[in-house]
């Protein structure tokens, strides 16, 4: 990336704070960070074709690294138990008051040898007897019923906004 | 792409993994940079084909959750994420 794509970094983070504010999530409030990040990620998109996360080693195949194309599955398990996600991109309500500090946390992603790829796990259609076992519980905004399937609520309803303590265990 | 070198005070070999992308990386490097000790470090996602896979399999070794950075000292102490006071107590 040269000199020149700095008007592509900013016109992705502008771009990215208001989508993601929009829907509960805060980007790192330190800019400089924030955008070597995104600059990184847009680095990741031309070298691989797709925004892997720039603190993970991406494979090159697509398939292999569903999970860590930004946002990755392991931001809101994150942002859930350490405030951050695990570049530093996401920060909880918390960390972006200066409540809490950013730090580097734990690897979440399980080891090259432990993950399990898309088309190699049977996830067949859910039946009725399968109701009562499923992998996760799900969530139900009390407010306007969004359902989420993980392992706690989110800390703000994406799609209307209440907190947490609005959320009741559905399934 | 051999590993790159930064010259300092001799604490003996330090050899620090890292992504070239990654923000978390590039502070253990200043962060060596500012302990000033001799070190080397290389940008794995940068590497290609079998000298690539041979740098993985070694980082799995110290770390084999292959993430990054990944800092192996002399002494076979193995630092694995941006750990500031661990790595300042290391080098001390």
């Amino acid at each position: 990336m040269s000199q020149a794509d700095d008007a592509r970094v900013d016109e992705f983070y502008e771009r990215l704070k208001e989508q993601v504010e929009e829907v509960g999530y805060h980007l790192n409030s330190d800019v400089e960070f924030t955008k070597a990040l995104l600059k990184s990620i847009l680095v990741n998109e031309d070298r691989y074709g797709y925004g892997a996360c720039p603190c993970r080693l991406a494979s090159g195949i697509k398939d292999e690294d569903l999970d860590i194309i930004c946002p990755c599955y392991y931001r809101d398990p994150d942002l859930e138990e350490y405030d951050a996600c695990y570049c530093g991109l996401y920060v909880s309500g918390d960390i972006l008051s200066g409540e809490k500090q950013l730090t580097a946390i734990p690897e979440r992603r399980p080891a090259p040898d432990e993950r399990i790829v898309r088309g190699e796990d049977e996830t067949g259609t859910l039946g009725l007897e399968s109701i009562s076992n499923l992998p996760l519980p799900v969530w139900r905004c009390g407010v306007c019923g969004y359902l989420c399937a993980r392992e706690g609520p989110p800390e703000i309803c994406p799609i209307c906004k209440v907190g947490k303590e609005r959320f009741e265990r559905f399934i | 792409m051999p590993m790159e070198h930064v010259d300092g005070e001799d604490k003996g070999k330090i050899v620090l993994f890292a992504l070239s992308t990654c923000q978390w990386c590039r502070k253990t490097r200043l962060l060596l940079e500012e302990l000033e000790v001799d070190f080397s470090y290389i940008y794995v996602d940068l590497l290609e084909g079998e000298e690539r896979s041979e740098i993985i399999e070694e980082v799995k070794k110290y770390n084999p959750q292959l993430s990054f950075p990944t800092l192996v000292l002399d002494d076979g102490e193995v630092i694995v994420g941006f750990n500031e006071e661990g790595i300042r107590e290391a080098l001390a």
